[in-house]
């Protein structure tokens, strides 16, 4: 069955958005996993949504935190919404009771919002994450290049990855490490400005120690060295990542070399005494090392914090620098929410301006309508008119509804100035019947 | 007409001021583009300020504190936009540019109405010898600002207590190179000021005044500002010292440029 066209349905004059989805606060991760999207799986829903002619333009977000349709829906009201959710569950074979609130919906100025919210980080698990604006615009691009999205999608995703942009470049939402990994990594960072060449140690073979490595060669950190108790354990590590695995035994040796220090070996004691850590920094001349002590009972001697260019940062450091960041991050939501709305205001000024110049073409449509049926009405009482003057008297009538119409119609283009009378436009649309003549 | 490019000056050091000072807070591309741009146009300015003044008196303004003091703001804006190139680096501007603005609302409040008398010393050589003192003054305040910014970084670090600009701070070892940039710029001008300033001593009088309690304090300065290129390459001394060392040598050039030129110096009176 072919997508009938705007034009073939009466030409919609209202632009409706919707929103259908679940996300980390809605639903347990039991549940998004089964209505998680793959790419392909995006790619046939947002064509199926459109072939079903449920939406006019679709897009399909998916991530690990989230499951979303965003569409231009061809019904209004919530027939629209509903029939979103209906193909949500039966796409995923998820039965209706199973839904129990899960799934949230939003409409038009909402649903904006909402994406905008969404890529300013600021509806993620962890306020501000980056990597969500990255998996929007994938979803986006794909979306675009299947032919799925249209001139509303288009302009409310494109706007969403702006306000993404802006709100990471003019906030400090997203500007702060909230993990103790990347917050190690930041403060080295601030030591050693770019760490493109740099030297690490790895001292254990922990979980948060490998996000630490991980962070590291995310920023082009040079030669990386495993140390480990166990040889096994070290070789294995450094064969991931890419580095060198160093036997315990020769860990004095090797402490001197590094710029950057990562210890997180279970034990009893310091591995890191102070003697250890003053030699290594005389043998690297005086320059300065960064040490993440990630081990509790702690690796690195508390007394090494005090040495001469040794910075020392411990769990406890770091989980305190991480609760910082958080509140800092929260503090900053009020300046994204106005970009947020800032950018909405935009959104919603060029919808009322789209809607308001398509409000004129149904008068004139409408006008003319009413035109013909009384030219034809009263000129078959007016025997005498010749063909010429019936000519002319149409040419001026039809002149006439032009020239009624040309004032508005210009207003109409002044979009910015119409966002605040869409509830009159709607009231004039209802004065006219042109609602009822559309339906 | 020099004031009013003189208000202009200040006028761009002011947004520039305050675009450094937003890109503290939080990075924006353009914003750091207007910092530089409205720091260079104030600089473009107050050459041209600057220019007027030597036409007045026919040679670089030092004799009186307006001029000196409008050459020295100049070179320190010069000199920092130049490290801000060399190192990529706009995070100090917001404190380079907040000097500046309290210097250069200090000189316009000190503008004196009447133009000033043609000072005594003049010519091209003894142009360049205060031109090149005076630009290595400006370098050492530069760096004497870089090692306060490494040092409070520094504390930072230690203690542990990080607020929202330490994370827009450059980091130490940028700060230390940028100090070190400065300190070279600095010593290069003064060996060729003092060595301008030698030969345009003995041309006029065929000798030198090695005495002079002014020639005295720039060679403690140029081995002060040497000990402290060498110490901060030393194991015992790189970091924090260094910095300190750095911050501590600024005085000395500060009492060069006020003390010794009020009240000791007998041919180095200026103002």
């Amino acid at each position: 069955m072919a997508t009938p066209s705007r034009a073939e349905r009466g030409g919609a004059t209202k632009i409706r958005v919707a929103v259908v989805g679940c996300n980390h606060r809605t639903a347990p991760v039991e549940f998004r996993e089964r209505v998680s999207f793959s790419p392909e799986q995006a790619v046939d829903a947002a064509g199926e949504l459109r072939k079903r002619g449920i939406l006019e333009e679709a897009v399909v977000l998916s991530t690990c935190n989230r499951s979303e349709l965003y569409g231009v829906p061809w019904e209004t009201g919530p027939a629209a919404a509903e029939a979103m959710e209906t193909f949500f569950t039966s796409f995923h074979q998820i039965p209706r009771e199973e839904l129990n609130g899960r799934l949230y919906r939003w409409s038009d100025a909402d649903a904006v919002r909402h994406l905008y919210r969404v890529a300013a980080g600021l509806d993620s698990m962890m306020l501000g994450e980056a990597e969500i604006l990255g998996q929007l615009r994938t979803a986006y691009n794909q979306a675009l290049e299947h032919g799925s999205t249209g001139p509303v999608l288009n302009r409310m995703f494109q706007g969403a990855i702006e306000v993404g942009k802006r709100v990471r470049a003019e906030t400090e939402v997203g500007a702060r490490p909230m993990s103790v990994a990347l917050a190690g990594v930041k403060l080295a960072e601030r030591v050693f400005g770019n760490l493109k060449g740099h030297s690490a140690l790895i001292v254990g073979a922990g979980a948060v120690a490998e996000q630490v490595v991980e962070h590291l060669q995310n920023r082009g950190i040079g030669t990386v060295r495993v140390v480990n108790r166990s040889y096994d354990r070290a070789a294995e590590l450094a064969k991931k990542i890419g580095g060198e695995a160093v036997a315990w035994e020769s860990l004095a040796s090797v402490v001197g070399v590094p710029d950057i220090l990562v210890a997180s070996v279970g034990g009893t004691g310091p591995v890191l005494t102070r003697e250890m850590l003053e030699r290594a920094i005389a043998a690297r001349n005086g320059r300065p090392v960064f040490v993440v002590d990630l081990g509790v009972p702690r690796n690195v001697a508390a007394d090494a914090g005090g040495l001469y260019n040794l910075y020392l940062y411990n769990i406890d450091d770091l989980g305190e620098i991480v609760e910082q960041n958080k509140k800092s991050r929260e503090a900053e939501i009020p300046q994204a929410e106005a970009l947020i709305a800032e950018h909405l205001a935009k959104f919603e000024a060029w919808r009322a301006a789209i809607e308001a110049s398509s409000i004129v073409d149904d008068l004139r449509d409408n006008f003319h309508k009413h035109r013909e049926m009384l030219i034809r009405e009263k000129l078959a009482e007016m025997k005498d008119v010749s063909p010429d003057e019936r000519d002319r008297i149409a040419h001026i009538t039809e002149e006439l509804i032009e020239r009624v119409l040309e004032q508005p119609a210009q207003k109409m283009r002044q979009g910015g100035r119409m966002r605040g009378h869409l509830a009159g436009l709607d009231a004039l649309r209802h004065l006219f019947g042109l609602d009822e003549e559309k339906d | 007409m020099t004031y009013h490019l003189g208000y202009w000056s200040v006028a761009l050091y002011v947004a520039s001021f305050f675009c450094y000072a937003r890109i503290l807070y939080a990075a924006h591309v353009w914003l750091e583009r207007a910092a530089s741009l409205l720091l260079g146009g104030g600089i473009l300015l107050q050459y041209f300020a600057l220019l007027e003044r030597s036409k007045w008196i026919h040679t670089v303004p030092y004799n009186d504190l307006y001029g000196s003091m409008s050459l020295f703001a100049w070179l320190l804006g010069i000199t920092y936009l130049g490290l801000e190139i060399f190192h990529r680096q706009r995070t100090v501007g917001a404190f380079v540019t907040f000097l500046l603005v309290v210097w250069m609302v200090l000189l316009e409040a000190l503008a004196p109405n009447e133009v000033p008398a043609p000072p005594p010393a003049r010519g091209p050589l003894f142009a360049f010898h205060v031109t090149l003192n005076t630009w290595a003054y400006a370098a050492f305040a530069l760096s004497f600002v870089l090692s306060l910014i490494y040092l409070v970084q520094d504390r930072v670090l230690r203690s542990r207590r990080l607020g929202t600009p330490f994370w827009r701070f450059p980091a130490l070892d940028v700060l230390d190179r940028m100090a070190r940039s400065s300190v070279y710029v600095g010593l290069g001008a003064l060996s060729l000021g003092v060595v301008m300033g030698l030969v345009w001593q003995h041309r006029l009088s065929g000798g030198y005044s090695w005495g002079d309690p002014k020639v005295v304090v720039t060679l403690a300065i140029l081995v002060l500002y040497a000990a402290y290129l060498r110490l901060s390459r030393n194991a015992s001394w790189r970091g924090a010292r260094a910095a300190l060392l750095c911050a501590m040598n600024f005085v000395i050039v500060l009492f060069s440029y006020t003390i010794v030129n009020f009240y000791f110096t007998k041919f180095h009176r200026f103002f």
